[in-house]
């Protein structure tokens, strides 16, 4: 495979080639990777994502030009980077937009993988790195949200952390440690400030992994087949097609088309309706009041609701505590628990396209309800929704395998 | 597809009007670009030579021609999309407005400042010395020319208003930078005449103590001096007799 | 329609509409009237600038926003503003602080005096020009008055004598009772529509005030939604010639 591309190349390709397998890189993971020719609309999310993420990184690192993470001077900075930075109200929207695009790209990219059971041998690693994405990206973007040092940037971190002391024996201790104080004060933020900046490094490494992972076993499609077992001759897959320049071109239209719609949210409405950037936010942190009413983030708002709905029970927290993480873990298992004889949810029945339309119902109801302030109603329907949030996975290896399946053609379909 | 001409453009400034019409051109070029093949003749002007061109290659080089052309045109406007996105991020390295703030200029009131006195303001977080001259002082600056490096100021940097042998608007009023031209320390001020450790030629000025340079009433640097040019003189102008602006000139300089 | 357009077209629509799901959020509290907030009304703006300064720069700094700017952005001129705008040895690059103590206001009015460069962003223009309209007598507090949209509000009528008297209209006997409206029982020197003119300005520039580069945000926005549609042209066709190899 390398051999001939060696004595093909001159000049200074060439010479780049001699001390670095730059031609091998090209081919095996772009001109000679073939990933199935009817991937669609789905697949954009992937490369939407590391388009956020380098957004994120660029922008975070200008923001951290003018950004003061001092408990004194950090709202204030926010301030002078929306006002006296030439051009610095932009970069801060587009950071801020950008995270919340970030998490709405990367939860369309794991429905994907819902629909089309990526997470199924041999791609269960694959999976299991993009959890751990998953994990640090949340990370980053609790780190980050407390450091405008707003009210509700000071108040969520304050409930977050307090989570920690619900753990049993070394809870307190553990909060202590956390925040490097007794209670959330300029301890905590310049620390938050030191790993929101690292994760997102962290992130990338994951992210080179993810990508490793996924060339190692091939990309998946919406049929679910593996187009590895149809080869033809010359041992290229019958169905695939190499990534450049057809998904090259593909991705270059979406990133764009992607843009349009991020530059919408960020020229005309980067409030976003008080969802990307919350009005008690525009309110410096006072330790003495406490908002109305304090709320995550929405990205996050479906755990919230999660933990809010489990009751007390011996006097802790600790057990919603256990079903907000555990809401999480569950996604680490989705590999084995799912033992269905076909990959995607085109071939299988209505028991399991059932489950997972309720899944997402549960999911986006969820998120509303942890937004809005607890009532009996609300509380109800939280406990009723995180049932079967958990429904999904539990009962899954049972009728993932009992569910009806069509037929899986050879050759993928459109 | 004939254009015709949008209402709009009437009320748009002419920039915008210019940019309108080559957007709609552009529109009607990639327009036949893609619908203009052979099998469909295509209609229009300025294209008829492209569409003739497309009509006479084989299926094979209409295809790889308008390859070519779809990735150039995405390349040079994505090309010209990151130059435009790349602004923001050079510009907002630029002092802000605080730091322009801060630079702003420095008014100093002299009126109470006495013979042979010394005025420090700051400006731009540079000392800028502001010494009333005596008339004996400044009838001793010729006498230092000799052994002046640079007595006419040709190399040094002051505005053009300074470019004189007293260096200054107003004779009896010096204003300067007080930085050494060598590596930056702040010369102390010595107007006595002929002191124990400057020597008897000594006609007043200053000793940077750093690393021995000279300068005399006028700033300019004395022979021998580590420092290769006289002192910086700032922009400055009268708002009033008595009334110094550091930093600002009105462009007269 | 191509089936492959549907899942884009619910997705973007999706998104866009979402935000709706805080109107059904917010919603509690008094009514809130519509200031009609207009940023290109310069003239509305400077009024708005004159009033803030005469009436509310007393204790409210806008500690975020330098005079000059905000001169240069609503058309005042900087003789004007060194005129009529800056006292004491306030210059022209200084931020709009005033001049009380943090100290004294919290003496005097028993919390720290808030800050209001951003309080347009954390309440609501609407809210601010609400607010304005409706204090109300109420003997039972320190200055006398209260606020419809701001119960027990801890700072007086800085318009008794221009906007006049109000009294509260009162729902329920006893511990019920509750205030659910105001009405003008005594005219100051401004009739209604003048008053609610000079709120609207107040208004109108601490909406200015909130973010000030509001207006030069939507219009670089447009250039760059029409920059990034043009360019989307040549790439989906790009795209498209490509994938004719596959089809």
């Amino acid at each position: 495979m390398s051999a001939e591309s060696k004595s093909e190349v001159t000049g200074f390709l060439g010479w780049v080639d001699k001390r670095f397998p730059i031609m091998d890189v090209w081919n095996d993971h772009l001109a000679k990777y073939y990933a199935p020719k009817n991937m669609g609309f789905w697949s954009f999310f992937g490369s939407l994502a590391i388009t956020v993420l380098v957004i994120q990184i660029v922008t975070g690192i200008w923001l951290a030009m003018s950004y003061k993470p001092s408990a004194t001077d950090a709202f204030a900075s926010v301030e002078y980077i929306m006002r006296d930075v030439d051009w610095g109200w932009l970069i801060r929207y587009m950071h801020s937009t950008g995270a919340s695009f970030f998490f709405i790209v990367v939860y369309l990219h794991m429905f994907r993988g819902l629909m089309w059971g990526s997470y199924r041998k041999p791609r269960e690693l694959l999976w299991i790195i993009g959890m751990l994405l998953y994990l640090a990206m949340m990370a980053t973007a609790f780190f980050g949200y407390l450091l405008p040092w707003g009210q509700m940037s000071y108040w969520g971190a304050q409930v977050i952390v307090n989570l920690f002391a619900a753990v049993p024996e070394i809870g307190p201790d553990l909060s202590v440690w956390v925040r490097g104080d007794y209670v959330i004060s300029d301890a905590t933020l310049n620390r938050f400030f030191a790993f929101h900046f690292l994760l997102p490094f962290l992130i990338a490494g994951l992210v080179f992994l993810h990508i490793v992972a996924l060339h190692r076993v091939g990309s998946t499609n919406p049929d679910g087949i593996e187009i590895k077992e149809n080869k033809d001759e010359n041992g290229i897959p019958r169905d695939g097609i190499p990534f450049h320049p057809y998904y090259t071109v593909k991705d270059v239209a979406g990133v764009i088309f992607f843009l349009a719609l991020f530059s919408a949210v960020i020229f005309f409405w980067p409030d976003f309706g008080g969802l990307f950037l919350e009005p008690p936010n525009f309110q410096p942190a006072n330790p003495l009041k406490t908002p109305e009413h304090i709320a995550p983030v929405w990205y996050f708002t479906p755990y919230y609701a999660m933990l809010r709905a489990v009751p007390p029970i011996a006097g802790s927290q600790f057990p919603g505590v256990v079903v907000m993480f555990a809401a999480i873990l569950l996604f680490f298992f989705l590999p084995w628990l799912d033992r269905s004889p076909v990959r995607s949810i085109r071939y299988k029945g209505p028991i399991f396209r059932g489950f997972l339309a309720a899944f997402v119902v549960s999911f986006v109801v969820l998120a509303y309800l942890g937004m809005m302030p607890a009532s009996d109603l609300y509380t109800l329907l939280s406990r009723i929704f995180t049932v079967v949030y958990f429904a999904f996975f539990i009962l899954m290896p049972i009728y993932s395998a009992l569910d009806k399946t069509k037929p899986v053609p050879e050759r993928v379909t459109t | 597809m004939p254009c015709r001409r949008p209402v709009f453009l009437d009320r748009i400034g002419p920039i915008h009007r210019q940019c309108a019409i080559h957007f709609c051109s552009a529109l009607r070029y990639y327009y036949f670009l893609t619908f203009g093949s052979s099998d469909r003749p295509v209609r229009g002007r300025r294209f008829l030579s492209l569409a003739g061109v497309f009509q006479q290659m084989s299926a094979q080089g209409v295809d790889k021609s308008r390859r070519r052309v779809l990735v150039a045109a995405t390349s040079v406007l994505g090309a010209v999309g990151a130059g435009f996105a790349a602004v923001p991020f050079i510009a907002s390295m630029n002092p802000s407005a605080k730091a322009r703030a801060a630079g702003a200029p420095v008014e100093a009131d002299v009126s109470k400042l006495e013979p042979g006195a010394l005025l420090r303001v700051k400006w731009r977080g540079q000392p800028i010395w502001i010494v009333h001259r005596t008339p004996e002082m400044i009838a001793n600056l010729p006498k230092n020319d000799p052994k002046l490096t640079d007595p006419a100021s040709e190399a040094s940097i002051q505005p053009d208003y300074c470019k004189n042998p007293t260096r200054a608007i107003k004779d009896q009023y010096f204003v300067v930078i007080g930085i050494c031209t060598h590596l930056g320390c702040s010369p102390t001020y010595r107007p006595e005449i002929a002191p124990d450790d400057l020597g008897k030629g000594w006609l007043g000025g200053w000793f940077c103590p750093c690393h021995g340079s000279k300068f005399d009433l006028a700033g300019r640097v004395v022979n021998g001096s580590p420092a290769p040019t006289n002192l910086v003189i700032p922009k400055y102008t009268y708002l009033t007799d008595t009334t110094i602006l550091v930093g600002e000139d009105g462009g007269a300089a | 329609m191509r089936p492959a357009i549907i899942a884009p077209a619910i997705f973007a629509v999706g998104l866009l509409l979402t935000p709706l799901v805080t109107v059904a959020a917010g919603g509690h509290g008094p009514e809130l009237q519509e200031a009609d907030i207009d940023l290109h009304d310069q003239a509305s703006l400077q009024r708005g600038a004159k009033y803030f300064v005469n009436y509310c720069m007393g204790c409210h700094s806008l500690q975020y926003m330098r005079w000059q700017r905000m001169a240069k952005d609503i058309g005042i001129s900087e003789v004007d503003l060194r005129k009529n705008l800056l006292f004491g040895d306030a210059k022209p690059g200084d931020m709009m602080t005033t001049a009380m103590r943090p100290e004294d206001g919290e003496k005097w009015f028993g919390t720290a005096i808030p800050d209001l460069t951003l309080v347009t962003r954390w309440r609501s223009p609407d809210w601010v020009y609400s607010y304005l309209k409706s204090y109300y007598t109420d003997p039972s507090r320190p200055y006398g008055v209260n606020n419809l949209v701001f119960p027990d509000v801890g700072m007086p009528n800085p318009f008794t004598h221009l906007q006049g008297i109000q009294d509260p209209i009162v729902e329920g006997h006893g511990p019920e009772e509750h205030v659910v409206g105001v009405k003008l029982v005594e005219q100051g020197s401004l009739s209604p529509e003048e008053f609610d003119t000079m709120a609207r300005d107040i208004t109108n520039f601490l909406t200015y005030v909130g973010e000030p580069f509001k207006l030069e945000r939507q219009r670089l926005g447009v250039i760059v939604l029409m920059f990034l549609g043009v360019l989307f042209i040549p790439a989906y066709f790009m795209k498209k010639e490509f994938w004719k190899d596959i089809h």
